[in-house]
């Protein structure tokens, strides 16, 4: 039988010709783009590595891929307490769950894809239901990876926001990532954080933010859109706010890091104000993450404003460079910003 | 760390222990018509070798710090683990018909937050030898010499995650870890062995580096001598006791039913299945 094609994708037996422009896939490992910002190396890593100094009760796990979670830096400080549990998120999870039972604070690493199709069933029953402190950190979120698939998690937030008790953060930078770490060490009950790993853009840090749990914050003002973001989303938005700026178009940037449970609050009263045009953007599928639970947040509270959302496509996507699929699917400054004026004019 | 339980040293033999389990499984059994008595039944003996020989644990204080743990990943089986918990006096008899009920401290599956005594949620199988894992590793980081116990099932033994913290639990030298394997051959859709290949069960474990032996679960003394050599085994490996179990064990005109999953026990079986029971009472 012939399996049917992907709607977009050429057949694989059509022969290609080298490209003009010759990008890389860029490795699993690399850093995301820094795009002119100051970065920090392993912002998680050294955070947890510092708060285990005066914590005894945190512990790291991770299944073969603490040196891709930048757990690796923990484990070097505290080599006692690292955990490795092999190639097995299922048992990962579990583990976890029975160090937490008997008191301990658990951080435990894979990549989302892992973390959110695999080990589903685990967090929920042996973490989430029983509401323990397990601290679920994984890299490789929404699309910061060409391989493909396999390890695009374009779907992790709705899969977790679907899940009673845990709480769920998409950060957007180095400086956010130090903060939530030691800000869900302090929370009681299951976290699922996404982590961006190696060198870190430091975005958030020139305006002074503070990461604070379950807040929306407005890192930006502006009269004529307001962009409600999450994750790396936050740090192009703000991008494409400067960019726009200079064609007379003032945006405003609410950077929502909290996907559950949602600033319901604070975003409504953000997105009444003015007249704006709401926009939310997301490193993730449109279907099932930011986009969506703000969506419903204004519909509850009869906040009906003009609406639109910027993520991946429900789709499974591409493989290929980084920036390539970037570009392709949206994400990138350029394409933010043509799409706003285009939506403005309409 | 202070040892022993109240029923260390008490008078009453484990064959009478194992027959208030099956009768107050049965008088549960009956307050819902439940199936699952047929596991209940076979399971006893070694429920009541686990809490009346084997553990330590205070019935007064089930979230004691020196308690041995266990863990009970089969949800179903909450009918045979509230049933020696009643026997242990951590759960109060006077419950028993409000097994299953609204509002009950005893559902029909077992989950961490209604029971005192039922220490995980179950149900999800595959899912409490790897909670066994870390809190084995756990208990080694404070220092505590308690042991977990990991009761499981055969069709279990299907899980891939079982297999996964199999692996882990000898990388660990996790010997306070003890699982317990409930070999009925009964899933729910026939026979065990008729699923997966399941193959010799205590020769595959101990291939992976466990001290595994297989026993006749219903077999009080063979089961009291296979925990005493699992708990005071020298090596640093975790433990495993295959019981070979007979459904519906004690009860003739119930183990000679066809044997499923599920049994199916008519209204007016159970007061009969009482009275054969009571006929049995050992001293």
């Amino acid at each position: 039988m012939t399996i049917p094609a992907h709607s977009r994708r050429k057949s694989k037996y059509q022969p290609r010709a080298v490209p003009e422009i010759r990008r890389a896939t860029s490795a699993m490992i690399a850093s995301l783009d820094a795009e002119g910002r100051d970065t920090i190396a392993a912002p998680f890593g050294h955070a947890l590595a510092d708060l285990a100094r005066t914590r005894d009760d945190i512990v790291g796990l991770s299944a073969d891929l603490s040196k891709y979670t930048d757990l690796h830096i923990f484990a070097q400080a505290h080599p006692d307490r690292f955990y490795q549990m092999g190639m097995a998120e299922a048992l990962l999870m579990s583990a976890a769950a029975g160090m937490a039972r008997e008191g301990f604070t658990p951080f435990a690493t894979t990549y989302a894809v892992f973390a959110a199709r695999r080990a589903y069933d685990f967090i929920a029953m042996a973490i989430a239901e029983e509401n323990l402190p397990v601290k679920i950190c994984c890299a490789l979120p929404g699309l910061t990876t060409g391989y493909g698939p396999s390890h695009q998690a374009t779907e992790d937030l709705a899969i977790m926001r679907g899940m009673p008790n845990l709480t769920v953060i998409d950060p957007c930078c180095a400086v956010e990532i130090d903060q939530a770490t030691r800000a869900i060490a302090d929370t009681p009950g299951p976290v699922y954080m996404r982590l961006l790993r190696g060198q870190v853009p430091n975005v958030l840090g020139e305006y002074g933010y503070e990461f604070k749990l379950g807040k929306a914050q407005t890192i930006r003002d502006g009269g004529d859109v307001l962009f409600i973001s999450s994750g790396i989303m936050t740090m192009r938005v703000l991008d494409a706010a400067a960019r726009l700026a200079t064609d007379g178009i003032s945006c405003a940037v609410l950077h929502s890091p909290t996907i559950k449970p949602l600033d319901a609050e604070t975003i409504v009263e953000q997105a009444r104000k003015g007249g704006r045009l709401v926009i939310t953007a997301e490193n993730h599928s449109v279907t099932g993450g930011l986009g969506e639970a703000v969506a419903g947040a204004l519909m509850r509270a009869g906040a009906h404003v003009p609406f639109r959302q910027i993520g991946l496509p429900d789709e499974f996507l591409d493989a290929g460079a980084l920036p390539t699929l970037h570009d392709q699917y949206g994400l990138t400054v350029d394409a933010i910003a043509a799409r706003v004026k285009t939506w403005l004019e309409a | 760390m202070p040892t022993g339980t109240e029923h260390h040293g008490s008078n009453v033999s484990l064959a009478r222990r194992a027959w208030a389990i099956r009768r107050n499984a049965l008088r549960m059994g009956e307050v819902q018509g439940q199936g699952y008595i047929g596991q209940a039944l076979g399971i006893a003996d070694v429920l009541a070798v686990s809490y009346f020989h084997a553990m330590t644990y205070r019935a007064g204080d089930p979230e004691w710090e020196g308690r041995d743990r266990f863990y009970l990943s089969i949800g179903h089986y909450a009918i045979a683990l509230y049933a020696a918990l009643i026997e242990a006096g951590v759960l109060p008899e006077d419950e028993i018909p409000t097994y299953g009920m609204d509002d009950s401290r005893m559902p029909m599956s077992g989950m961490a937050a209604y029971t005192p005594g039922m220490e995980i949620t179950g149900g999800s199988l595959g899912h409490g030898l790897g909670i066994a894992v870390g809190a084995a590793l756990a208990l080694k980081r404070k220092d505590n010499p308690a042991f977990v116990y990991n009761m499981l099932s055969d069709g279990e033994l299907g899980e891939g995650s079982t297999w996964e913290a199999v692996m882990s639990a000898v990388q660990w030298k996790l010997d306070n870890l003890i699982a317990i394997v409930d070999f009925n051959n009964q899933q729910a859709d026939g026979p065990t062995r008729d699923a997966l290949a399941v193959g010799s069960e205590a020769p595959k474990w101990a291939a992976f580096g466990w001290y595994a032996q297989e026993v006749d679960g219903n077999d009080l003394a063979a089961v009291v001598d296979a925990f005493d050599k699992a708990r005071n085994h020298t090596g640093t490996c975790p433990r495993v006791i295959i019981c070979n179990t007979r459904m519906c064990k004690g009860i003739p005109f119930l183990e000679d039913r066809e044997t499923t999953h599920f049994i199916r026990v008519e209204p007016d079986e159970w007061a009969k299945a009482l009275t054969l029971l009571d006929e049995e009472k050992p001293l």
